[in-house]
């Protein structure tokens, strides 16, 4: 059984200061990295001898509009099948340079995942073989899952979140 | 009549053919053809009756749920849950519900956690019986449908018994089930395993061995397991393939560590494999619930945690503390803690997850469904390239790709 705190020495030893930000909520390694070393982090971890963390279960972002220069974060859940130990990447990007590499030369699942993503949030995967809209309408111009798109109607007056929550 | 010139007899009359020309026929299959089972639309190029190429078109039926999750209180989510894949909707249920459990770190109580089981083995039966039949109404072999669809009528039957629902369940609540089993849901449970199985082996009798259903399922739509991992690859389609990866032996959720059965694997991959997956599958969560229901203990069917499940009605009129937590609950006024989960569970097409980030307010701050469908979907031009064009609805049918849980 694979440890969190072998795993992120491991990964500090080989990655230096360059993986920060270790975690563990509910016992799951989470880690943050740079989009520069996203790449050789999630080919490192699929190369690795014995941890072999070589699935990929999920990619998505999520939009921090208050976190100033880090508005946008793409998450990544990896899997071992051969440790049983999974593992939570974070690549945390500024929405005036809203680019990222894409994870589509290591995973074929990344694909659909990306294109997701991009679809929701406006993440640019540099590299993304057809990066175009998957669930929504081609002709949408805005990028619907960002927090500045209420999903009331901005205009009534009747429902006070202070009232009735989010 | 002079001026009629013949020609002599052996001159060709044209010696030109024209050139032939190669064209690929471009094909729309879908976005509702009745062979696709669903709404998702694929343009194929096809040379004579080869697929050379395909293109998805996905999203028909979104729904936006992510977007809508945001701003509803937690317990509402489990409506949307529901409508993803709603082939087996209590498994799309409880998985919510555990990741709101794992979340508010609540302990279920051992009664709870066994129902919860034998509902959704009950699920996954129902799943796995569409899929097969189905993929025997494609490729020809009506009869079979519908001598099963009697049973899964039976197991509607039993959801509308335990939450009174058939389709969209809504089961269970975050911390139990909202309402013990009841003498007759019991009683539809046992009804259902006595006669379940000879229906299934009747099934199996016509279908399995079928010289006509094997030549047309057997190396059909195959993937080789290295892709099927690339792909992202979960569930019986994965097993079909050659891992054994199941999420309910992995990562034991809702007291299945209790439980013997066994994960049936494939080798090849192909159609057959798979619908010989999701055979055993059903037979092995007929186990699962007739150990269940033996060894069902004693106790309540709720956690005590007022913050989040209903109190009774009866103490709403009563006790005061069950007044305050009814009106809170019900307008959506509990504080979540600060935090992330992510979840699993082993849905009918494979792992289902669901990623959680909440910032302490009533609503999740994101929620991000891992919706098997979705991710695996997207290898099927690669595995039905080369193939004819109803080899590539048997390997579509046999994926079991769900709209609502591919578009959410």
């Amino acid at each position: 059984m694979l440890s969190n705190q072998e795993v992120a020495e491991e990964l500090l030893g080989k990655f230096g200061d360059q993986v920060y930000d270790f975690e563990e909520p509910y016992g799951l390694l989470t880690l943050s990295t740079t989009r520069e070393e996203i790449i050789p982090v999630l080919e490192f971890l699929k190369q690795h001898k014995t941890y072999q963390i070589n699935f990929l279960t999920d990619i998505t972002g999520v939009h921090y509009p208050d976190n100033t220069g880090k508005e946008f974060a793409v998450v990544y859940h990896l899997h071992s099948f051969i440790q049983n130990f999974r593992i939570r990447i974070k690549v945390f990007i500024a929405e005036a340079d809203i680019h990222i590499p894409t994870m589509t030369g290591l995973y074929a699942s990344a694909n659909w995942m990306e294109r997701e993503t991009y679809d929701f949030y406006g993440i640019l995967f540099d590299g993304h073989p057809n990066l175009v809209r998957i669930l929504n309408i081609e002709e949408m111009d805005y990028f619907p899952m960002r927090k500045e798109y209420a999903l009331e109607d901005a205009t009534r007056e009747d429902k006070i979140d202070a009232l009735f929550g989010r | 009549m002079a001026d009629i010139e013949l020609l002599p007899h052996n001159v060709p009359v044209q010696s030109e053919l024209p050139e032939l020309i190669e064209e690929l026929t471009t094909l729309n299959l879908g976005p509702t053809h009745p062979a696709t089972h669903g709404i998702f639309q694929n343009i194929l190029q096809m040379d004579g009756e080869k697929i050379v190429s395909g293109e998805q078109t996905i999203g028909y039926i979104h729904r936006a749920f992510e977007k809508i999750a945001e701003r509803r209180p937690f317990y509402q989510i489990t409506t949307l849950t529901d409508r993803m894949n709603y082939c087996s909707s209590p498994i799309n249920n409880f998985g919510w519900h555990m990741t709101m459990e794992k979340f508010l770190q609540i302990e279920v109580p051992k009664r709870a956690q066994y129902i919860r089981v034998i509902m959704m083995e009950l699920a996954r039966i129902s799943d796995h019986l569409i899929c097969n039949s189905i993929l025997g109404v494609d490729s020809g072999a009506f009869s079979g449908f519908l001598y099963v669809m009697q049973k899964r009528e039976d197991i509607y039957e039993i959801y509308e018994e335990v939450c009174g629902a058939r389709l969209t369940t809504n089961m269970g609540r975050i911390g139990g089930m909202e309402r013990d089993l009841s003498s007759t849901a019991l009683r539809k449970i046992r009804e259902f395993i006595k006669t379940f199985p000879p229906v299934l082996r009747e099934f199996e009798k016509l279908m399995s061995r079928n010289r006509i259903f094997m030549d047309r399922v057997i190396n059909v739509g195959p993937i080789s397991l290295e892709r099927a991992l690339s792909y992202g690859f979960t569930g019986p389609n994965l097993r079909a393939a050659g891992l054994d990866y199941d999420v309910r032996v992995m990562e034991p959720y809702s007291s299945y560590e209790d439980f013997d059965f066994s994960i049936p694997v494939g080798q090849s991959g192909d159609t057959f494999d798979r619908y010989n997956v999701r055979m055993e599958e059903m037979w092995q969560s007929l186990k699962i619930v007739e150990q269940a229901l033996e060894n069902l203990p004693e106790g309540p069917y709720y956690a005590d945690t007022p913050e989040y499940y209903l109190p009774p009605k009866k103490e709403v009129y009563s006790n005061m503390e069950a007044l305050i937590y009814h009106f809170k609950i019900v307008m959506g006024e509990i504080d979540a803690p600060i935090g992330e989960v992510y979840h699993a569970v082993e849905g009918g097409n494979g792992e289902l997850g669901f990623y959680l980030i909440s910032d302490g307010g009533r609503a999740p701050y994101r929620l991000h469904f891992r919706r098997p469908s979705f991710i695996y979907y997207q290898a099927f031009p690669e595995m039905c390239k080369g193939s004819t064009l109803s080899d590539a609805i048997l390997t579509m049918s046999s994926l079991n790709v769900i709209a609502g849980e591919l578009d959410a």
